[in-house]
């Protein structure tokens, strides 16, 4: 219902306007079609009047005579009516778009274009979206004529902004104005002082570049605009160090999913496990095999197919982490190095395995629609994939925390780990507490995959890229050591994120572990080394 | 030093095999029968390098407890200082042609060639360097480790980064060291000609002759004073500590002797294989070269020799015959062995002789390892 009361309001506001701005659409048909067919200067003058009029005019035909002027397809008889001719070479009339078959090629003459007409249109067509009904092409047009600030869009801006309601929009028309004011030759001095604030608030590197372009000149306006480069650089710095921060917590986080579950697996249970990676890889296979699976028989729930494959991917890894456990890692306990060797080949084993089943490329999972896009908060750009990982990186590691501290399955995992022969005469089953605490370490691995899934191509080669960080991680903050971890990963994405604008991104990261190297020569035992007993293994 | 049956019967299989396939290379016509076609002689002389390799990560894990994850590290440094050699001696024939400058160092507009290149184009100071470098990166990064006193599975991660770090630094084009493609496309080492049969066959009993050599360097190493020392800082580094040694000091010596013998390795390796890129840092290179150790015995030293020649044997054979098969044989093998072979092949033939005491049950040592 209230759709047709504003059709039907606009239709009156249309009439209305088209009534008050007769004159103006007057002048400018007649300037259009005064001209045709001459190709003088005065002629091409008329003419390019003639668009500007009509581009500011408000006619709701203006584009569509604009733009067949553009395609050479106007054309006016000798009594100044203006006609569009169609495809198939018949005419209408341009005012009104009503058919005008008795018109023939004889009676019509074209009107001619040359370069100054021809950037006209361009111009004019950009002004005509700021008129447009939808919000966001508005914004997109104010945009341009920001990039272009060319001073001919001034009286088109200004009619737009008196009419404009979304204060979005309304907002950058403004910023349009006031780049285009600053162009403007003829603007007065407090116009483009104000013009300058303007700009100075927006505050972005568009601003800046605009305002440095009056850095040679000097008086009032010069400075104003100087300082506020200065001011725009400070704001811009602390957005960029922001950025940097955002960018360096997201790739922690990655790095801290990655070694969350090896926090458990080597930190607690002391186990070199270096198919670590991948039981990632398997949690990544896992999504995918969830997302085909609900894609073939439950496409109503495909979106939240990812949720779905968390506690998947849990299990499946869990239980190859428990298989490996029971068959393989339980006779080398106590014997660290020979655990390195065997986990490695049977890091080769998995990878092959799962070349076999699914094939050498890289599969495809898709990012739902809520995760993909991005977000701007002041100057940063938040993309929604980068942000769910991180929340979802802390809500892992908050939940195994948990997990180890308040479950009865966690006193037991720290029992024997702390002092197994007494946890064992205390009634405690210490081989199905290991196979259980290096199935736990390798379900989180598997729910890291869920999350790198999205990140990173889904290939058998997944896992290999992440074990030398993740070892890095835990022996960095400190093995046995879940904050230390925390910490670890979060402190090396940063310092990495950091390093990477003033050494490049490959130099960034040799740098990061040199310094890793170095650090871990002066702390054998990580940032948060256990204290008392437990230190002497 | 007196060696025993089983290092006589492993130096004279080594020269006797270089020898063998070097003269029927040479003193046959290509189509007879006897004929050894030329790759194969580039292939045992791979087998052979590789043995050095493992020669020197048995050196260091065997008897002194250092696992490296690294090794290969040391061996490739060890092969760029040859590469840097062999790319000299290219001259105007590169594809450019430039006199002055390698080709990829034309290809990326280089005027001048770096300061580090000075002096490989001659033939003794590139191959100092293939043992200085090496031995030089592993007292430094040996002191500083060692000295923290950082051990077992610490160090393996830490060795494992620095070889992560240095394949890294090697893919960068502005290294200077031919970045992602390294360096190949040689043509002459010392004037004959790399490609020719009979500078194959010279490689190849070279390599053979050096392997020996290392080998009895290392024996006389094991056996010495100094070898009873690695042994002991091996297993009980802090009840030698408070005995008044300094472990440190120890493992430092057999580290970089270790470090410089994969660089020989390395040089050697380049000429025969005519590529040097910097895959080969990738940490998987290294954990390779463990296993060939563990294949064949660890701390035996003939061991080392055997499984790198057996599982390099076995791993040309499978990718050849059986592609997909490998990673499964080389996994299962890494597993197997560790289960069941911990002395390796080795293990199966010194049955007889008097028992070393045997690992610790493992809920007994693992108890240690969390109370100590």
């Amino acid at each position: 219902m209230h759709r047709i009361v504003a059709v039907l309001l606009l239709i009156i506001l249309m009439q209305g306007m088209s009534v008050c701005r007769a004159d103006g659409v007057d002048d400018a048909y007649e300037a259009l079609s005064a001209s045709a067919g001459s190709i003088s200067a005065a002629g091409f003058n008329s003419v390019r009047e003639g668009i500007e009029q009509l581009a500011v005019s408000g006619d709701p035909r203006a584009a569509v005579v604009i733009g067949a002027l553009q395609d050479g397809l106007l054309y006016a008889n000798d009594d100044h009516v203006l006609f569009i001719q169609l495809p198939d070479g018949t005419y209408v009339d341009a005012r009104t778009g009503k058919p005008a078959p008795d018109v023939t090629d004889d009676d019509v003459k074209a009107v001619r274009v040359n370069n100054a007409v021809r950037s006209a249109i361009d111009g004019a067509l950009g002004s005509l979206q700021l008129f447009a009904p939808d919000a966001p092409t508005r914004l997109k047009a104010a945009s341009a004529v920001f990039t272009s600030h060319d001073p001919a869009a001034l009286p088109a801006l200004t009619q737009a902004l008196a009419k404009e309601t979304d204060p979005a929009v309304k907002q950058r028309m403004e910023q349009a104005k006031a780049a285009a004011i600053l162009f403007a030759t003829d603007a007065s001095q407090a116009d483009r002082l104000a013009a300058v604030a303007t700009l100075r608030a927006r505050g972005d590197q568009d601003a800046r570049s605009l305002l440095s372009t009056l850095a040679g000149q000097t008086g009032p306006v010069a400075d104003a605009a100087a300082t506020a480069v200065v001011a725009i650089d400070r704001v811009l710095q602390i957005w960029s160090v922001a950025q940097s921060v955002y960018y360096g917590v997201s790739l922690g986080s990655v790095l801290l999913l990655a070694a969350a579950g090896l926090a458990i697996t080597f930190g607690v249970m002391g186990v070199i496990n270096m198919a670590h990676g991948e039981m990632v890889m398997i949690g990544a296979y896992v999504t995918f095999v969830v997302q085909q699976l609900m894609h073939a028989y439950l496409p109503s729930l495909y979106g939240i197919s990812l949720l779905i494959a968390v506690p998947m991917a849990f299990l499946v890894s869990g239980a190859v982490g428990v298989a490996v456990e029971r068959s393989l890692i339980r006779w080398l306990y106590g014997r660290p190095l020979e655990t390195l060797l065997a986990t490695w080949g049977l890091s080769l084993v998995l990878q092959q395995v799962v070349r076999s089943l699914f094939g050498a490329n890289n599969r495809d999972v898709d990012t739902p629609s809520w995760m993909s896009g991005a977000t701007q908060l002041g100057g940063l750009t938040l993309t929604w994939n980068r942000m769910y990982i991180i929340l979802f990186a802390f809500l892992v590691v908050a939940a195994l925390m948990a997990a180890l501290r308040y479950t009865s399955l966690g006193l037991r995992m720290r029992a024997v780990t702390q002092n197994r022969r007494m946890a064992a005469a205390m009634g405690i089953k210490t081989p199905w507490i290991d196979a259980l605490t290096f199935g736990l370490g390798s379900g989180v691995a598997g729910i890291a995959g869920v999350a790198l899934s999205q990140i990173d191509n889904v290939s058998p080669n997944l896992g290999q890229g992440y074990i030398i960080d993740s070892f890095m991680v835990v022996v960095f903050g400190g093995v046995g050591n879940l904050w230390g971890t925390t910490l670890g990963a979060l402190t090396l994405g940063i310092v990495n994120k950091f390093l990477e604008p003033i050494a490049g991104a490959v130099l960034g990261k040799i740098v990061v572990l040199i310094l890793l190297i170095l650090f871990v020569q002066r702390n054998p035992r990580g940032m948060f080394p256990l204290k008392g007993r437990a230190v002497e293994s | 030093m007196k060696l025993d049956r089983s290092s006589y019967l492993t130096l004279s299989f080594v020269l006797g095999v270089a020898l063998v396939l070097a003269l029927l290379n040479q003193m046959t016509a290509v189509g007879s029968a006897l004929h050894v076609p030329t790759y194969i002689l580039a292939l045992a002389g791979k087998y052979l390098c590789f043995a050095m390799l493992a020669l020197a990560v048995d050196l260091v894990w065997g008897f002194a407890g250092i696992l490296s994850l690294g090794h290969a590290a040391f061996f490739a440094l060890g092969g760029y200082a040859m590469g840097m050699y062999l790319m000299r001696q290219i001259g105007t024939r590169g594809v450019y042609g430039n006199p002055n400058l390698p080709d990829f160092m034309v290809f990326l507009g280089w005027k001048e060639l770096p300061w580090y290149w000075y002096g490989f184009d001659w033939f003794g100071f590139a191959m100092l360097m293939a043992v200085v470098v090496p031995g030089a990166l592993a007292a430094v990064f040996g002191w500083l480790a060692f000295r923290s006193r950082v051990t077992g599975v610490y160090l393996s991660i830490i060795t494992q980064a620095l070889t992560y770090a240095l394949l890294l630094a090697f893919f960068r084009n502005d290294m200077g060291f031919g970045g992602n493609n390294g360096m190949t496309d040689f043509k002459d080492i010392l004037g004959f000609n790399v490609q020719a049969d009979s500078t194959r066959s010279a490689l190849l009993v070279i390599s053979a002759l050096l392997l020996c050599g290392q080998f009895l360097v290392a024996r006389f190493v094991v056996d010495s004073r100094f070898g009873k020392m690695l042994i002991a800082v091996r297993d009980t580094e802090s009840r030698t500590r408070f005995l008044g040694y300094r472990p440190e000091s120890y493992k430092l010596v057999v580290w970089v002797l270790s470090a410089v013998m994969a660089g020989i390795g390395g040089a050697l390796y380049v000429p025969q294989v005519g590529i040097i890129n910097p895959s080969e840092f990738a940490p998987g290179n290294s954990i390779e070269a463990v296993i060939w150790v563990a294949v064949g015995g660890r701390g035996t030293l003939v061991g080392a020799i055997l499984g790198a020649i057996l599982v390099n044997f076995g791993k040309t054979w499978f990718t050849g015959a059986l592609p997909e098969v490998w990673l499964y044989a080389l996994g299962a093998m890494f597993i197997f062995v560790t289960l069941f072979l911990p002395r390796g092949v080795m293990g199966l033939f010194r049955a007889r002789t008097p028992k070393e005491p045997e690992p610790e049950a493992p809920e007994v040592a693992a108890a240690h390892e969390v109370t100590g």
